[in-house]
């Protein structure tokens, strides 16, 4: 099951798959379950991975197979895993650095830039194009990026 | 009535509360959308918007769940009249312009970040998790909010004075925010809910410390105004839901 999981991608960053971002918490045995959480509240994306989930298991024919959304403990950005972080670095999005979901949330540490690596960067807005990302700018190369914030 | 009984109501007409505030919030944020001063202040607002619609609906959720009366958070979102919403009236003010939004929303993400982070302890494990979830989304609007109280009152007099104007008009709905109500108080004694009062002081210093560095002064006092959360409204949330509901009403069990 979780072979099909990791060609479910993310609706939104579609570089990287749904097992990748951290948001499949867990797959239970008996019954079989399948168990997603939100990266927010209201992201709007939600529904749409359900469903693509649900779509990707019936297809390989985990009918049967159940899921279930839980909220507890929340979701941060340690769970994108190590090759997720480098899909989205190689996609042109910086990647949160670790351990951000302990510090603030702000991005107060300059982000490198994804297409020329430099470290001369500046926040544009604290929000993006999604409710996970915010929008940057490189200094070097001038080249706009979106950082996934850290939560 | 048996006590279970009654408490089962308080703990709806808690989550109901807690989850109008979100909703309208958002509803008011989202007319923002396209007219902000900048595109990124119009996706930052529409991302706020977004966030609290999102919190709204899991404890609207969560409110029908309790209730078990068949209504779901839809129903409870489309389908009620003014009277029967129990939001703060902060949440249902105007925008005014945008120093007026910012300052509301400088207030309301700071009491309301407070009072998630005191409900991460709830006796209702599906109201812990979804305050810990939120706490963290509310966390950076605040962070939002007050970098915009401290660069517009410390920025151009035209701004210094629409901060200051905007302060003043969101000032008298602040009390509302930390009176325990009878549902309140029934929540406090299950534990389901928090003290409002005990919220008070870290939000007085919170403002205390933000507008000491935009360089400007705490409101005069006015007479507080209450009652929203009894569902006495000002006029303006009838207009606001108004177009929020008119869709679901027109067309009932519309789909797309």
């Amino acid at each position: 099951m979780r072979d099909v999981l990791c060609d479910v991608p993310d609706p939104e960053i579609p570089a990287i798959s749904v097992v990748e971002l951290g948001i499949v918490r867990a797959i239970e045995r008996s019954p079989p379950t399948v168990l997603l959480t939100p990266t927010y509240s209201g992201c709007p994306a939600t529904l749409v991975i359900e469903q693509a989930v649900r779509h990707a298991l019936d297809h390989a024919g985990f009918g049967e197979v159940g899921i279930r959304t839980v909220l507890s403990p929340p979701w941060t950005t340690d769970w994108i895993s190590d090759a997720g972080r480098e899909k989205l670095k190689a996609y042109g999005i910086a990647p949160p650095p670790r351990g951000a979901s302990m510090s603030s949330l702000r991005n107060r540490e300059a982000a490198a830039c994804p297409r020329c690596g430099s470290a001369a960067t500046h926040e544009v807005s604290r929000f993006g194009s999604t409710p996970c990302k915010a929008l940057w700018q490189c200094e070097d190369c001038l080249e706009p990026f979106d950082r996934f914030k850290c939560h | 009535m048996d006590n279970a009984v009654i408490v089962r109501e308080a703990h709806v007409a808690y989550l109901i509360g807690l989850g109008d505030d979100a909703l309208i919030l958002g509803q008011r944020l989202s007319e923002w959308c396209g007219h902000a001063p900048s595109v990124e202040v119009d996706l930052s607002l529409a991302n706020l918007g977004l966030d609290l619609i999102g919190q709204g609906t899991l404890l609207l959720a969560h409110a029908a769940e309790i209730e078990n009366g068949g209504r779901d958070a839809d129903a409870l979102a489309f389908h009620r009249d003014e009277l029967d919403f129990l939001n703060c009236l902060l949440v249902e003010q105007p925008n005014g312009d945008f120093a007026r939004t910012m300052a509301r929303q400088f207030f309301f993400s700071t009491f309301q970040n407070l009072l998630y982070g005191a409900l991460t302890a709830s006796s209702d494990s599906e109201l812990a998790a979804i305050a810990a979830k939120a706490v963290k989304e509310t966390e950076y609007h605040a962070g939002l909010a007050r970098e915009w109280v401290i660069r517009l009152g410390d920025g151009t007099e035209e701004s210094r004075r629409r901060m200051i104007d905007g302060l003043e008009w969101n000032w008298r709905f602040i009390d509302e925010l930390f009176v325990n109500d009878a549902v309140d108080e029934a929540m406090i004694e299950t534990r389901i809910g928090i003290d409002r009062a005990k919220l008070r002081e870290p939000f007085d210093l919170i403002v205390a410390q933000s507008l000491a560095e935009a360089r400007l002064d705490l409101p005069a006092q006015h007479r507080p105004v209450t009652g929203g959360r009894q569902g006495k409204h000002s006029e303006h949330l009838g207009h606001l839901l108004a177009v929020m509901q008119h869709i679901p009403r027109s067309f009932p069990d519309a789909r797309w």
